[in-house]
């Protein structure tokens, strides 16, 4: 019985130790540039200890989920890392869930306690007899706001928690298999589901990122993107691992704010999504100075080839990296830069230290320019879906031979004569049109190439003749583009079997929380 | 003035909130309450620009300029004289 905890070494063993090392290390450095604010690694450390005392006063354990409900802000760095420090799970849910959405997650992962802006409406989760989690014991509400009237649980202001809380470092109670975090995934069907990472895969992927990524202690990192989505929380995790500064922004709504910071902050590494490129190609970028930006990167779905091209003309001082991942193995591959001349279209290779191939529907491994399924082996590989056994048992199979747990991507990929991965589509994404199998991204990218059109998401529609026609929805920002010219456009670029059959103009595509095109709300 | 308020005012209930004008002020920050992103911001200009006759530069996408009712009647009547 009972467990023994690795003490903090070089290497960081816990994730907690992302910030308590650089805090010890580098206790006057800015870690944080966040809603006005600059803290401190040690102000952080403490504010965080502060956190983990109440959590820890609430009853919380190791082990226990906590869920954090915030923009991104100073309380919601302060949150993760108080969670942690009690031997906690940490949750972030988007802060533009809903309430039904939220309830379902409090209630699927048994949170105890909740740390949540003070405007959250938490009428019937904290008052009254009904108590729909029940295994809620607190609150931590962030914000100015009356408290909650009649509480059945404990609810206390982040400042009350600030003021009459130590910040005592609590003791290490982990070891690296218990779970860090459950990251919701907003899955385009169906309810949301919890992958589990545990501490041990957070360490590795990291570090496996900044890694390729050169990441040093003088980078300043800014991040736009929901810490709720893991490719914005790891902004957060690695920039304290290496003990840069982190800028943390709401969200990229106003470009300009957001061109300013990079320019008073000296930032080196811009994080962003296709969408977020979009909006950035089109503006005049003259009026910023923009030469301290060292590195961008791009993951979530692919940046059609003709949008890196102009990223490089816009940016040519900057290095820019091609990525791809999905949350169930963090990041999977990037594309070295040295490479984007020569493969503009490839995702790349495994992170270092990890190892990737591609598989027929029968286990057969393929051979280069073969289209199957990517798999994925390494220690990035998470730990399955949070009392899901089985969408687990479909998504991580165990080799037979090595007993690993390998991760099935469900995504359909190529690979070049020198190994370079090509993300082909979803595996359920394929339209079979005139009984010919037709890769929805290689249309997009074709359309992409016409100047005015900021998104593309091609799907297929039932057609009595052709079986599934194509149909393309097209955002563009003129408005006397036709639907001849595109279809012109793609007579002159595509095979006839991939020339889209419809086109239907939109102002905006539908969109998961964390900006990928919802293709399943196009019909 | 308040004109173009009450007609700013509409344009957001209509547009972002689905014609559910609840508790939304003046002051209110569409993006601490958010009632715009990215994409809203984008159709918020097109609006400035088509209602008001101005024309709103890349480098005055900012919160003081756009993000409220009141900034946003500010930025248009700055614009204008």
């Amino acid at each position: 019985m009972g467990s023994s905890v690795l003490t903090p070494g070089h290497h960081a063993a816990l994730v907690r130790d992302f910030l308590e090392q650089s805090a010890d290390r580098l206790p006057d450095k800015i870690a944080l540039v966040c809603d006005g604010r600059r803290l401190t690694y040690r102000e952080v450390d403490r504010l965080a200890d502060r956190v983990a005392q109440a959590l820890i006063d609430f009853g919380v354990v190791r082990g226990d989920r906590v869920a954090l409900f915030l923009p991104n802000s100073v309380e919601a760095v302060a949150g993760i890392f108080g969670i942690l420090k009690a031997g906690a799970t940490f949750v972030v849910v988007n802060p533009t869930t809903k309430r039904d959405k939220l309830l379902y997650i409090l209630t699927n992962c048994r949170a105890t306690a909740l740390i949540a802006d003070a405007r959250t409406d938490l009428t019937g989760l904290v008052d009254g007899a009904e108590r729909p989690v029940p295994n809620l014991r607190g609150c931590i509400l962030c914000g100015a706001s009356p408290a909650p009237a009649n509480p059945a649980v404990r609810c206390l202001n982040f400042r009350q928690v600030v003021e009459e809380f130590p910040a005592t470092r609590p003791a290490r109670t982990n070891i690296d298999l218990d779970l860090a975090c459950l990251i919701y995934t907003s899955g385009t069907t169906g309810d949301p589901k919890g992958v589990m990472s545990d501490h041990g895969n957070v360490v590795f992927a990291a570090g496996s990122i900044i890694e390729y990524l050169g990441n040093v202690g003088s980078d300043v990192v800014i991040n736009v993107l929901p810490l709720s989505f893991d490719y914005g929380l790891y902004q957060l995790l690695m920039t304290f691992k290496f003990g840069g500064t982190l800028v943390l922004e709401r969200s990229f709504a106003y470009p300009a704010a957001i061109l300013k910071r990079i320019e008073q902050e000296r930032v080196t590494g811009f994080p962003g999504v296709p969408t977020l490129y979009a909006l950035l190609l089109p503006m005049d970028l003259s009026a910023f100075d923009l030469s301290s930006l060292r590195y961008l990167t791009n993951t979530a779905a692919a940046l059609p080839v003709s949008h890196i091209e102009a990223l490089r003309k816009k940016f040519p001082q900057v290095t820019m990296f091609s990525m791809y991942g999905l949350t169930e193995t963090k990041r999977t591959l990037y594309l070295p830069p040295a490479e984007l001349d020569r493969r503009p279209g490839s995702v790349g290779r495994p992170i270092p230290g990890t190892e990737a191939w591609l598989e027929d529907d029968s286990g057969r491994r393929l051979r280069p320019g073969e289209t199957g399924e990517l798999v994925v082996r390494g220690r990035h590989v998470m730990r399955g879906y949070w009392e899901a056994p089985e969408m687990t048992a479909k998504r991580y199979r165990t080799d037979p031979v090595t007993g690993d747990r390998l991760c099935y991507t469900n995504d359909l990929f190529r690979t070049d004569a020198d190994g370079f991965f090509y993300f082909v589509s979803r595996k359920d994404d394929i339209i079979k049109s005139r009984g010919e199998k037709v890769a929805p991204k290689e249309v997009e990218g074709v359309i992409h190439g016409i100047a005015s059109v900021r998104e593309v998401a091609v799907i297929g529609v039932a057609d009595p003749v052709l079986g599934q026609a194509i149909k393309a929805f097209v955002v563009t920002a003129d408005s006397s583009l036709t639907e001849k010219a595109v279809l012109a456009h793609c007579r002159a670029h595509l095979e006839d079997y991939l020339v889209p059959k419809v086109i239907e103009f939109r102002s905006e595509l539908p969109k998961t929380p964390t900006g990928k095109i919802k293709k399943t709300d196009l019909t | 003035m308040s004109d173009t308020k009450r007609d700013l005012r509409n344009f957001i209930v209509e547009t972002f909130l689905f014609g559910q004008d609840t508790g939304l002020a003046d002051d209110t920050s569409f993006l601490e309450q958010g009632i715009v992103d990215s994409t809203g911001v984008l159709e918020l200009v097109s609006h400035l620009e088509r209602a008001y006759g101005i024309k709103v530069k890349d480098e005055e996408l900012t919160p003081d300029n756009l993000d409220s009712i009141n900034a946003l009647a500010g930025f248009i009547a700055g614009k204008r004289s």
